[in-house]
């Protein structure tokens, strides 16, 4: 009886079924009470599942929940609510247009007279905000803040429904590395206040400097419970694998050729402000290399990418792509001429997310004379190219070929996404973020690729917020600051320490990235 | 042996389910009503509802006459959806093309073919502004479309009432507040029966080869919709517009496009249902309603234009057995429960939701058991 009451809450022996895949077989976890404790799992794992199934958002098969040993129900939200569970969804629910205040009371406000009550719940929101260092303005607009203050927001929902079993779904794929580090700290708050909480990611990192204990799935099995004192990032990575994992990813030296894609002066306007987010961007992506964009988000990476790309008309600067002009060129000659583009969104530019798998794999190619005879697709050689681009990339999903790609999960997408573009057998692929938001087995295949892609004679052009990824995988750097080239690096020559320099604008090469022009 | 699959992953049988369960449920509403109105005449009138469609060659032969441009008109409107475009403006191009191609029967005397392909212009030219407006000021094709109805209607009314040549009473009739009855006009205008049709409904005026022109039609759209890269690519746009920019088709284009083919299907129906010669163009004061009819039609067949033939049958159907009601119940009221019949019709999703979810429970008890 004792060693039941420990636990706050446990899911013992969940099953949740899906058409065609085991989201959950049997998963047992048990969360202590004041303590943090991770969920660790590759894309398609089961986590979202298991958590989904713990806030009442899907009815499991088999399986019980209990919570202080008693066996509960959840069937909806407001179950799980009453039970003091709340859940920072990775994709935030917030109403774009209503204040923080409004949303935060949303479903419990209190009424007087069918008038709402503010003042005392502004009273209670700025204590909370107050205790546990949740910076938020009350009045300002959801659409108006950063993402790290909405983030505060869902937190603050939670506490204001006097929640103690907090559950954060990847709650930092998302965030700034500084806000990463206060959210670690607000998680710390927490837990000395006695609340419990379930912490999903696939971040070794975070895991290591926060939970307590560790529950590991893999292919919708739980895997094990373990103490995170005596884990290695290295032996957590395994046990969510199933494999060894190389973290550092093995390259031979680059061997550049002649230039790809060479950028002139580049002039692309923002969309955000009225002045132009690149500047002036001069630089040659040659074969056999992977030449890497780094910087903070929003220094006209993006722009600069759709300038190449042909998603935003450049106002200056010209793009010779293995020597001819396209600066003007539409998208689809840009693609013709030898252009693959992993793009950065994958859900609003990389897939067609109502479309079947094997339609998505012909995106780029589907008007080809190999696909279609006089404007009629040829069906049966749709599906054969995609279940054999499927089995290539072992690209997973429920149904295969007819799998609605919206179901698939992120690191699926991504490697439908990927197997894609790099079929086309282009000479320039452009890769903007191509690991975001994945799962440590997803980023080795993807990094792989992408090598794999360089020693095959191509460019590779990437942009990549991810200091470590920018650091192993790149044969050249550049480092962009609001929109202009600062800095040009040989990744074996510089040091995280001195790009961050670079990228904070402290300090320039030359004038305007002289060499970067060379 | 092939294996049967189980009813829950049957989701064709689930959606035919689903329309047969909401129109037994809109029926039954719709009885209830009448039992409010008149209750005397309630069982009578549902039986005149039920049964007038079939009960003689002759009015069968008008349930398949109204199907072709409701039909036409849902086929519109669920192309257009199926591209990621609401046309609420299937109106204005049915009225559009009903003007251009009484205006080829009477004024310039063209035989009926010739007639239909310019009711196919007019309704494209009148579905290309809405298309332009949204692919080039992303201005919503729902409001502009909206007003072209107002346009059309009264752009027509204008047209025709200072044309005297295409009245009535410049063809021997003594009114002059609609256009020339097409047999005293140019009867080489007037759709022909058909040599099968003409015998399979015998006596019927009302037969001819709009519906057989209509049913070609949604095959058509179908094949463009499934099976070509141009249908392809529109559905694409219709699905994410990002990405349909990203993979390099022309979103704006095929926008364009779009509510071209949709007017163009929109237009034709007004050909089709004026060449018929059993009905004339009457100056109207409000929008034509059989554009607007088009939308529940596409709905209740989920925009599949093979599936809009049979949505488009029943609707006709519903509507000449409702006409049958009088006197026993005004208009009005007959109006009324078509709308509650169609209405409840279009609750297809939901029964379907319901299904689902019903099936999911039996399994789960019999997975307990």
């Amino acid at each position: 009886m004792k060693v039941a009451e420990d636990y706050v809450i446990e899911m013992l022996h969940i099953t949740k079924e899906f058409p065609g895949i085991k989201a959950n077989d049997d998963v047992t976890l048990q969360l202590k009470r004041g303590e943090i404790h991770a969920l660790l799992g590759e894309n398609g794992a089961g986590k979202s599942t298991l958590m989904s199934v713990l806030f009442g958002l899907y009815q499991p098969e088999r399986g019980v929940i209990k919570k202080n040993g008693q066996e509960v129900k959840i069937n909806d939200p407001n179950d799980a609510n009453r039970l003091g569970i709340g859940m920072v969804h990775q994709h935030f629910k917030l109403v774009e247009c209503f204040t923080v205040l409004d949303n935060i009371i949303l479903g419990v406000e209190e009424t007087k007279h069918g008038f709402l009550r503010h003042d005392e719940a502004r009273k209670k929101v700025l204590a909370l905000s107050e205790k546990y260092g949740l910076k938020v303005d009350p009045d300002a607009l959801i659409e108006d803040i950063s993402v790290g203050m909405q983030q505060r927001v869902e937190i603050l929902k939670m506490l204001y429904r006097d929640n103690e079993i907090l559950i954060f779904d990847e709650p930092t794929a998302v965030l700034t590395p500084q806000e990463i580090d206060e959210l670690m700290e607000i998680m710390r708050g927490f837990k000395k206040e006695g609340k419990s909480i379930l912490f999903i990611t696939h971040k070794m990192a975070e895991i290591m400097a926060v939970a307590d204990r560790c529950t590991v799935l893999r292919k919708g099995k739980g895997i094990g419970t373990v103490e995170i004192k005596g884990m290695t990032p290295q032996s957590l990575s395994k046990m969510m694998v199933g494999h060894d994992v190389q973290l550092k990813v093995d390259k031979k030296p680059a061997k550049p050729g002649a230039a790809v894609l060479e950028v002139r002066d580049l002039v692309v306007p923002s969309r955000q402000h009225r002045n132009n987010a690149v500047r002036g961007v001069s630089f040659d992506a040659r074969a056999g290399e992977i030449l890497c964009i780094a910087g903070i988000d929003g220094n006209g990476q993006t722009e600069l990418i759709y300038g190449i790309a042909g998603l935003e008309k450049v106002t200056g600067g010209t793009i010779r792509l293995q020597g001819k002009d396209i600066t003007n060129a539409r998208i689809r000659e840009r693609s013709k001429a030898g252009m693959s583009h992993i793009p950065e969104d994958r859900h609003k530019h990389g897939l067609v997310l109502d479309y079947t798998l094997e339609k998505n794999l012909v995106l780029q190619r589907y008007w080809q004379p190999f696909f279609q005879t006089r404007g009629i697709i040829r069906q049966g050689t749709v599906r054969e190219f995609s279940e054999q681009l499927i089995k290539d990339y072992d690209v997973r999903s429920g149904r295969g070929p007819v799998t609605i790609v919206r179901t698939m999960s992120g690191g699926n997408q991504q490697k439908a996404i990927i197997a894609r573009e790099i079929n086309k057998d282009p000479a320039l692929l452009v890769a903007v973020q191509p690991t975001r938001g994945l799962d440590v087995g997803a980023i080795e295949y993807i990094h792989k690729q992408l090598v794999a892609q360089r020693d095959a004679g191509k460019a590779v052009l990437l942009v990549s917020l991810e200091l470590e990824e920018v650091m192993n995988l790149s044969d050249r750097i550049l480092v962009l600051y609001e929109g202009e080239i600062v800095g040009e690096f040989d990744p074996k020559k510089t040091n995280v320490q001195e790009l961050g320099i670079y990228m904070a604008g402290a300090k320039r090469q030359g004038a305007g990235g002289k060499e970067a022009a060379k | 042996m092939k294996k049967r699959k189980p009813l829950a992953e049957n989701a064709a049988l689930i959606s035919l389910l689903a329309s047969i369960m909401s129109i037994l449920i809109g029926l039954l509403i719709g009885f209830i009503v009448l039992l409010i109105v008149n209750p005397g005449a309630a069982v009578e009138g549902m039986a005149a509802m039920l049964g007038t469609g079939f009960s003689s060659p002759d009015k069968f032969g008008k349930v398949l006459y109204q199907a072709a441009p409701l039909l036409l008109c849902g086929l519109s409107v669920g192309f257009a959806f199926q591209t990621g475009l609401f046309n609420i403006g299937a109106s204005g191009q049915y009225t559009i093309g009903a003007f251009f191609a009484l205006y080829g029967a009477i004024v310039f005397q063209l035989p009926w073919w010739a007639c239909l392909l310019l009711a196919m212009v007019g309704g494209a030219f009148w579905g290309i502004f809405p298309g332009l407006f949204k692919a080039f000021f992303n201005v919503n094709e729902v409001i502009t479309s909206i007003m072209f109805n107002w346009i059309a209607m009264y752009l027509v009314n204008l047209l025709i009432a200072n044309t005297p040549m295409i009245l009535a009473s410049a063809w021997g009739a003594t009114n002059s507040d609609r256009t020339a009855a097409l047999a005293a006009a140019n009867p080489g205008a007037i759709l022909p029966q058909g040599y099968i049709l003409a015998r399979l409904f015998g006596g019927s005026t009302w037969i001819n080869i709009s519906i057989v022109i209509a049913i070609l039609a949604a095959i058509v759209i179908w094949f463009v919709l499934v099976k070509t890269t141009f249908g392809y690519e529109l559905k694409a746009v219709g699905n994410s517009k990002e990405a349909a920019r990203y993979a390099g088709i022309n979103a704006n284009r095929c926008v364009i496009q779009s509510m071209v083919i949709a007017g163009a299907l929109a237009g034709l129906a007004g050909g089709l249902y004026y060449l018929a010669g059993t009905v004339q163009y009457v100056l109207e004061k409000s929008v034509l309603a059989m554009g607007f009819n088009g939308i529940p039609v596409a709905l209740l067949a989920n925009s599949n234009p093979l599936g809009t033939i049979f949505s488009a049958l029943f609707v006709s159907y519903i509507q000449v057995g409702g006409s049958s009601m009088q006197p026993n119940f005004s208009s009005e009221s007959v109006d009324i429960i078509i709308s509650v019949i169609i209405y409840l019709a279009a609750f297809a999703l939901l029964m379907r939701h319901i299904i689902v979810k019903l099936l999911a429970k039996k399994k789960e008890r019999r997975a307990k058991a």
